[in-house]
C-alpha cells in the first residue's frame, strides 16, 4: 500500500513544483518545457487512479502535439518577453496586496471547513470491472453522449471556419502550384531544343522563348 | 405537462438539427463560390433563421426533456430561443452593407453567426453543465471571429483577440466552478443538482460563486465588464450590434436557468453574488458612461447597466422576477437593434462616423431618425409611457415583492443618472448646431428601424402578448 503512496506524493509534488515553474522561469522555453514535466506527472496519477486511457491521452496530445506546437510558436515568434514583464513590478505590490486578501478571505472560510463524509459516496460513478478503460469509454462515448460529441465537433467546425476566415488571404501575386498544369506539361512544351552555332551563343533577342 | 423521452428522441432538437444542416450546406455554397455569393448565403441564413424559428413555435406544446435529460425544450426556452433568433436575423440584415464591401465580402460571417446561434440554442436548452459548457464554447468561438472579422483594421483585430483571451480566461472559471459543483454534487444534470444541494455546503459554493463568475463574464456584468467597452468600439458596427444582442439573450438565459433551477435549495447562497454584481452593474453603467464620446463605448456601458437591471429580477429569485428578466431583455433587444440601425445609419460621404458630437442638429437634417432615436434613448432611460419604462417597471416590482428594498432604490437611482447621459444626446439632437448632413438610410436599416420604433412607441398600448408570453415561460421554471 505504500507504493502507490509513495508515488502519488512524488508525482503530485513534481506537478506542482514544475506548474509553479512555467510561471516563475525567467526563459519561455523553458517554462513549457516544465508545462511538459506537468503534463508528463499529471498523466503518471492519472495512472495511479486506474484510468490509464486519459493518461496515455494526456501524452499524446499535451505532450505530443500542444507542448511541442506551443514550443515551435514560443521558438518562432520573436517575443520580448522582458518588454511584456515591464510594469510587472510596479504592478507587484497591488498584486500582492490582492493576492493577500484573497488568501486570507480563503483561508477565513475554508478554516472552518468540515469535510462532509457522504460526499465522496455520491461521486462515484461505478466503474466497470470488467472492460478495459478505453472500452468503457468508447462504449458512452457514440451512444450514451453522443449529443455532446457531435456538439463538440461542431465547435471544432466553427474552430476551422474561423482559422480560415482570420488567416487565408487571396492574394493575386502569389504563385500557386497547379498540379494539372504541371502533370499536363510535356518534353515539347517545357523545353526547345535550338542548334547553336558555334562560338556564338544564344542572342538576347530569343530570351523570351526560353522559359516557358 | 412533461413528455420525457426514454431514449433519444430527436424531435426536440429539430430546430437545432435544422440550423446545423443548413449552416453547413450554406458553407458548402459559399466555399464552392468564393466571396461572389456572400449577399445570397446571407439571404439564405436569414430564411434559415426564420424557419428554424417557425420550427421551434411549432414544436408540440409543452416540456420536452431529451437525450438523458441534457435538452430541455419549456416554454422558457422557447421565449428565449426565438428571441434569439429574431435578434442574429435582424443582425445579418443589418450586416448586408458591412458585407457588401469588396474588401469585406466574407461568406463565413452569415454562417459564423447562424452557427452562433446554434451555441444559443443548445446553451438556452441545456439541461446539465457539459451541454451548457459546450454550448457557450459554441456561442464564443463564432463570437470571437466575428469580432476580428475587419482583420485589415487594427482595432476589429485587437477586440477579437482581447474578447478571446478573457473569453478563454472566463471558460476556465466556469470549468473549474463546473468541476468543483460536479465533485460535491457527483452529478451535472441541472435537476441532480437541485436535489443534492440543499445546503450551502462551503465546497458546492465554492463552485457556485466560480460557476456565476464566469456566467456574469458573458452577460458582461461588473467585475466581469472590463472587456465590453473595448471589444464593442473595436469590432465592426453591425457585430457590435449582435454582440448587444443576441448572445446577451442566451447568456442571460442560461444564468437564470441555472440560478434557478440547478440550485433552488440554496438561493440565499447565490443571491448574494446577484445582487451585488446587479447593483454594481447598475451604478457602473450609470457613472462611466457619463465621460464617454464614442457612441458604440456609450452603448457597451449602457448594455452593461441593463443587464444589471435585467439581474435585478433574478435576484428576486420568484415567479415574478423570472417574468421580469424575460420581458426585460425582449424589450432590450428591441431598443439595442434598433439604436444600432441608427448607429449604422451614421455616415457621413460614405465614412462612417461614431463620435457622439456627430449627432447635433439630427432633428434639423433628419428629423424622422432624430425622433426615434430620441424616443429610443428616451425608452433606455426608462421614461414612461415607452417600452424601457416597462422592463424596468416588472424587474423592480418584482425586487420589492421579495423584500430587495435597497437593491430597487439604488436600481432607480442609476436609472437616473442613466437618463442624464442618454438625455444629453437628445439635447446635442434637438438644440446644437447641426455639423452636416447624413447619408441617407437604407431601405433594410429603414426597416429595422421602423418596426423596432413602433415597437417602442406602442408597446403600452398592447402590451399583453409579450407579457403574457413571459408570465408562461416564466411558469415553466418553477
Amino acid at each position: 500500500m505504500i507504493l502507490p503512496a509513495l508515488f502519488f506524493y512524488l508525482f503530485a509534488s513534481v506537478c506542482v513544483a514544475s506548474a509553479v515553474m512555467v510561471i516563475a522561469s525567467r526563459n519561455p522555453v523553458h517554462s513549457v518545457l516544465f508545462l511538459i514535466l506537468a503534463f508528463v506527472n499529471a498523466s503518471g496519477l492519472f495512472v495511479l487512479m486506474g484510468a490509464e486511457f486519459l493518461a496515455m491521452l494526456l501524452i499524446v496530445v499535451y505532450v505530443g502535439a500542444v507542448a511541442v506546437l506551443f514550443l515551435f510558436v514560443i521558438m518562432m515568434l520573436d517575443v520580448d518577453f522582458t518588454q511584456l514583464r515591464e510594469g510587472f513590478i510596479q504592478y507587484l505590490p497591488f498584486g500582492l496586496v490582492i493576492g493577500a486578501i484573497f488568501l486570507a478571505e480563503l483561508l477565513l472560510v475554508a478554516g472552518g471547513w468540515v469535510m462532509n463524509p457522504n460526499v465522496t459516496k455520491s461521486i462515484t460513478a461505478a466503474i466497470p470491472t470488467n472492460v478495459s478503460n478505453t472500452e468503457a469509454l468508447g462504449l458512452v462515448l457514440y451512444t450514451k453522449y453522443i449529443h455532446y460529441f457531435q456538439l463538440a465537433g461542431m465547435v471544432l467546425l466553427v474552430a476551422m471556419i474561423g482559422a480560415i476566415v482570420l488567416t487565408l488571404r487571396h492574394k493575386v501575386k502569389v504563385r500557386r502550384q497547379d498540379i494539372n498544369v504541371q502533370n499536363a506539361r510535356n518534353p515539347e512544351l517545357a523545353m526547345e531544343v535550338r542548334k547553336v552555332a558555334t562560338g556564338q551563343g544564344l542572342q538576347d533577342a530569343d530570351a523570351g522563348s526560353w522559359v516557358k | 405537462m412533461t413528455i420525457t423521452t426514454a431514449g433519444y428522441s430527436l424531435l426536440p432538437v429539430l430546430p437545432e438539427l435544422t440550423l446545423a444542416v443548413g449552416a453547413m450546406a450554406l458553407l458548402m455554397i459559399g466555399a464552392f463560390n468564393g466571396p461572389k455569393v456572400t449577399g445570397l448565403v446571407t439571404t439564405l441564413a436569414v430564411c434559415l433563421l426564420v424557419v428554424v424559428g417557425a420550427a421551434e413555435i411549432m414544436l408540440p406544446a409543452g416540456k420536452h426533456v431529451t437525450f438523458a435529460g441534457s435538452f430541455i425544450v419549456d416554454d422558457y426556452a422557447r421565449f428565449l430561443k426565438v428571441l434569439a433568433i429574431i435578434a442574429s436575423a435582424v443582425t445579418l440584415i443589418l450586416s448586408r452593407e458591412f458585407l457588401g464591401d469588396q474588401s469585406r465580402r466574407i461568406f463565413e460571417y452569415a454562417i459564423l453567426v447562424l452557427l452562433s446561434t446554434l451555441g444559443m440554442m443548445v446553451l438556452i436548452s441545456a439541461g446539465d453543465l457539459i451541454m451548457l459548457y459546450l454550448g457557450l464554447e459554441l456561442m464564443s468561438l463564432s463570437l470571437y471571429v466575428v469580432a476580428a472579422s475587419n482583420r485589415d483594421n487594427a482595432k476589429s483585430t485587437e477586440a477579437g483577440l482581447k474578447y478571446f483571451v478573457l473569453g478563454a480566461l472566463s471558460s476556465g472559471m466556469l470549468l473549474y466552478g463546473a468541476s468543483m459543483v460536479y465533485g460535491f454534487t457527483g452529478t451535472v444534470s441541472f435537476a441532480g443538482i437541485a436535489a443534492e444541494a440543499r445546503t450551502g455546503n462551503i465546497g458546492l459554493v465554492f463552485g457556485l460563486v466560480f460557476l456565476l463568475a464566469g456566467l456574469c463574464f458573458k452577460v458582461s456584468a461588473v467585475p466581469f465588464h472590463m472587456w465590453t467597452p473595448d471589444v464593442y468600439e473595436g469590432a465592426p458596427t453591425p457585430v457590435t450590434a449582435f454582440f448587444a444582442s443576441a448572445p446577451k439573450v442566451a447568456a442571460l438565459a442560461v444564468f437564470t436557468r441555472v440560478a434557478l433551477t440547478a440550485f433552488p435549495g440554496i438561493v440565499v447562497q447565490w443571491q448574494q453574488v446577484v445582487v451585488f454584481v446587479s447593483l454594481a452593474s447598475m451604478v457602473l453603467g450609470s457613472f462611466a458612461a457619463i465621460g464617454q464620446t464614442n457612441i458604440k463605448r456609450l452603448m457597451a456601458y449602457s448594455s452593461i447597466g441593463h443587464m444589471g437591471f435585467a439581474l435585478v429580477g433574478l435576484a428576486a429569485g420568484t415567479q415574478e422576477g423570472a417574468q421580469g428578466v424575460l420581458v426585460y431583455i425582449a424589450i432590450y433587444v428591441a431598443m439595442t437593434l434598433g439604436t444600432f440601425a441608427i448607429i449604422l445609419t451614421m455616415k457621413r460621404n460614405g465614412q462612417p462616423v461614431e463620435t457622439i458630437k456627430d449627432f447635433a442638429g439630427l432633428s434639423r437634417t433628419n428629423p424622422i431618425i432624430a425622433f426615434f432615436f430620441a424616443m429610443f434613448l428616451f425608452s433606455l432611460a426608462g421614461v414612461p409611457p415607452l417600452a424601457g419604462f416597462f422592463g424596468k417597471f416588472y424587474v423592480f416590482m418584482a425586487a420589492i415583492k421579495s423584500g430587495l428594498f435597497v437593491l430597487a432604490v439604488v436600481g432607480v437611482l442609476a436609472s437616473v443618472v442613466g437618463a442624464f447621459y442618454y438625455l444629453s444626446i437628445v439635447k446635442l439632437m434637438y438644440f446644437d448646431e447641426p455639423v452636416g448632413k447624413l447619408d441617407s438610410m437604407r431601405v433594410e436599416l429603414r426597416t429595422v428601424l421602423a418596426v423596432a420604433g413602433v415597437f417602442n412607441v406602442l408597446f403600452f398600448v398592447y402590451p399583453a402578448p409579450l407579457v403574457n408570453a413571459a408570465s408562461f415561460a416564466a411558469k415553466s421554471l418553477f
